[in-house]
């Protein structure tokens, strides 16, 4: 009976063409909602922070100056260092995140025996879903006291480094700390599409390289690493975008400050955009606000800018 | 604790949220003392309707506590209070928004004369209603955690904060603590990174009673990069409690067991506590150049001599017309400040947010400003 209306199904085809209509209106529709979407947040920002453009500029500074304590009055001045706080941050949880993720998939693909396999896979896309808040409570009660020891040793013993220069701040709230809970959280995601795509390696060119007396190492430097690359690099731009936008573990962590300095283990240096967001929103008049949301705007045209020169890479590493 | 960080470190509408939480939650256990409340508050006629009231966000605790407090005498009455700070709740209050306001810091004299198109006549005043010591509280292994105070003067306190003693052994402490063994612990000052009435309040403090060691201007910011910032009072404190060494300012309700300094007045280091901090508030002279009828404005004296006084304090005041627009509420405004500034709403706030008493001087004041408001 039922393989009977199957058949009969596959040999209408004028229920399936209804269908195929059906679907590809809805498919349609999908895609271009998403473009409506980005076109609405995009305007939305525009709109908002158009009095930061076109309205009173002595309103405006002394909005700012209000911000800063009169560190700034120029919105410029204001947006500059959280802007280079922002991409300081996440590019350094890049940095961590990267080759440990890069390490914990080749692990998975190629070495673990199944079953570990199996369970670590698991583990790593739990993580995946942990909010960013219990990543930032967990930073900032449980890391920030237990971490001192190793920043303080890192000071002493690799100061002489600009980076690492002395003395590392205690309670160590700094950018480096933020770095490493923000390379917890994207983590995973690198970890997990790597994963996906290094599994994914035609078998016949690692048999290939191991038929040609390669090691292991070799067989993964010549076929599973090449294979893999472009979806790599977009695996960490999506993690980068994850890392750039974060707010509440940022906001948890970091004592804020406002300079461009890369002295990563002293407190009150930089501040990120989304965290500044969070911290100045609830007592920010109307045009606080807007000078608020300009500062969204910002971070908005830098993450499709990340986003685009990561397409780049990647489309060179196709090609 | 985590709920507490949680709630003050949310955006507005986090703490909102949280905030109709706990407004249901007292809702419910205040049956059991409503009783007691009702017959010794019993005379004055019922509010009912809904009124909201925005401000200070130091407030927060207190009002919390007395809106169901109220509710227990009024329970026909809805009563919000929305902490957006005390800047964006007397702009709220000047458009009309509001039947009150919440502030930490008084009118200002355009304020005053902008209230003038609130207000059914005349135009708003401030009394004070709550009186909350700032602790400036501190970690340090062999001191506080044995529940020793630290004695300074208010010239140490102003370096300290301005990053010129770094460690705390430093000569200058020392000498005013002959009994304790201070360590050679660097010093990590902790304050807010937020914009904060209580700053405002402790900087004024270093900025009166030591002018030379704090060039800074007044504001609610914090003017130096020195130490680390940290958001809102539990932000402070959980920073202070992170390692040793630190130092930092804040409510007395929130400091539990760090150890707080003994504050120099006069000849002798005095402990902070409710009572000493309603005491310099009783000795302080009204602020005269505060112009306008019915308005209550204290004048911290910051060099008080005052026996057991606490110098630095943070009065917070409450912001209302002498005649709404609506008489109804005019009605709730004098009902709800009368039950605010009276001794039981005082107790109230002191058993929620751990605020000092109004003095009984001032409070006769305040009575009568109260009872300006016209309810017809």
């Amino acid at each position: 009976m039922s393989s009977h209306s199957t058949t009969a199904a596959l040999t209408q085809p004028a229920g399936g063409k209804r269908a195929d209509k059906t679907f590809k209106a809805v498919a349609y529709a999908c895609g271009i909602l998403i473009l409506v979407v980005l076109a609405a947040v995009a305007l939305f920002l525009l709109f908002r922070a158009l009095p930061l453009i076109t309205g009173d500029q002595a309103a405006n500074s002394e909005t700012i100056s209000n911000f800063t304590g009169g560190k700034s009055t120029n919105f410029w001045q204001y947006v500059g260092p959280l802007l280079f706080g922002t991409v300081l941050v996440s590019a350094l949880a890049l940095i961590v995140a990267f080759f440990v993720s890069i390490g914990i998939a080749l692990f998975i693909s190629h070495y673990a025996p199944r079953k570990l396999a199996t369970a670590l896979s698991y583990v790593v896309d739990l993580l995946a879903a942990i909010p960013s808040v219990i990543y930032g409570l967990w930073g900032g009660l449980v890391l920030v006291p237990a971490i001192f020891p190793f920043w303080n040793w890192v000071a002493e013993y690799l100061g002489w480094i600009p980076i690492f220069a002395g003395p590392a701040s205690n309670p160590p709230r700094t950018v480096a700390t933020v770095a490493v809970v923000l390379a917890v959280m994207i983590l995973p995601i690198i970890t997990s599409m790597s994963r996906d795509i290094f599994q994914q390696t035609p078998r016949l060119q690692e048999e290939a390289a191991l038929a040609l007396g390669a090691t292991k190492w070799e067989m993964i430097k010549l076929a599973v690493l090449p294979f893999g690359k472009s979806g790599v690099v977009s695996a960490s731009m999506l993690g980068l975008g994850r890392a750039l936008g974060e707010t509440m573990a940022v906001l948890m962590i970091l004592s804020p400050g406002m300079t461009y300095s890369f002295k990563l283990l002293q407190a009150s240096q930089s501040q990120t955009i989304a965290a500044n967001i969070a911290a100045q929103y609830p007592e920010a008049n109307d045009l606080g606000v807007s000078v608020l949301i300009g500062t969204g705007l910002v971070l908005f045209v830098i993450t499709f800018v990340v986003n685009y020169i990561a397409r780049k890479i990647t489309e060179k590493a196709t090609a | 604790m985590v709920k507490n960080l949680f709630v003050r470190r949310g955006i507005a509408a986090v703490s909102l949220l949280a905030m109709t939480a706990a407004l249901a939650a007292c809702g419910d256990n205040v049956s059991a003392d409503s009783s007691n409340n009702a017959s010794s508050n019993g005379s004055s006629e019922k509010i009912s309707g809904e009124f909201s009231g925005a401000g200070a966000s130091s407030q927060q605790a207190a009002v919390e506590a007395l809106i169901a407090g109220y509710k227990s005498l009024n329970p026909d009455a809805t009563v919000n209070y929305n902490p957006t700070g005390s800047g964006a709740g007397v702009s709220s209050f000047l458009t009309g928004a509001l039947a009150w306001a919440g502030s930490d810091a008084a009118l200002t004299a355009d304020q005053v004369e902008q209230s003038k198109s609130v207000c059914a006549k005349g135009t708003a005043f401030d009394v004070p209603v709550y009186v909350s010591p700032i602790a400036v509280a501190f970690n340090l292994k062999g001191v506080s955690d044995q529940g020793k105070h630290v004695n300074m003067d208010a010239s140490t306190i102003a370096k300290i904060f301005d990053g010129k003693i770094t460690t705390w052994n430093d000569q200058a402490i020392a000498s005013q603590n002959p009994d304790l063994k201070l360590p050679a612990t660097p010093i990590t000052v902790v304050h807010r990174s937020d914009k904060s009435g209580t700053t405002e309040n402790f900087l004024s403090y270093v900025k009166d009673a030591a002018p030379n060691d704090w060039q800074y201007d007044l504001s609610e910011n914090w003017p130096n990069s020195v130490g680390q910032g940290s958001k809102g009072t539990s932000g402070v404190i959980s920073t202070i409690k992170q390692a040793d060494g630190t130092i930092g300012y804040a409510d007395f309700s929130q400091v539990g067991d760090l150890g707080t300094v003994a504050v120099k007045v006069g000849d002798s280091y005095n402990e902070i506590s409710a009572e000493a901090g309603s005491k310099v508030v009783e000795a302080s002279p009204l602020d005269e150049s505060a112009k306008g009828e019915n308005r209550i404005v204290v004048k911290i004296d910051h060099n008080t001599t005052a026996a057991g006084a606490y110098p630095i304090v943070l009065v917070s005041y409450d912001i209302a017309c002498p005649a709404y627009k609506d008489a109804k509420t005019g009605q709730f405004v004098k009902s709800w400040l009368t039950y605010v500034t009276s001794e039981q709403g005082q107790k109230v706030a002191e058993d929620a947010a751990g605020s000092a008493p109004l003095p009984s001087k001032l409070a006769d004041k305040i009575a009568q400003s109260i009872n300006a408001i016209e309810t017809k």
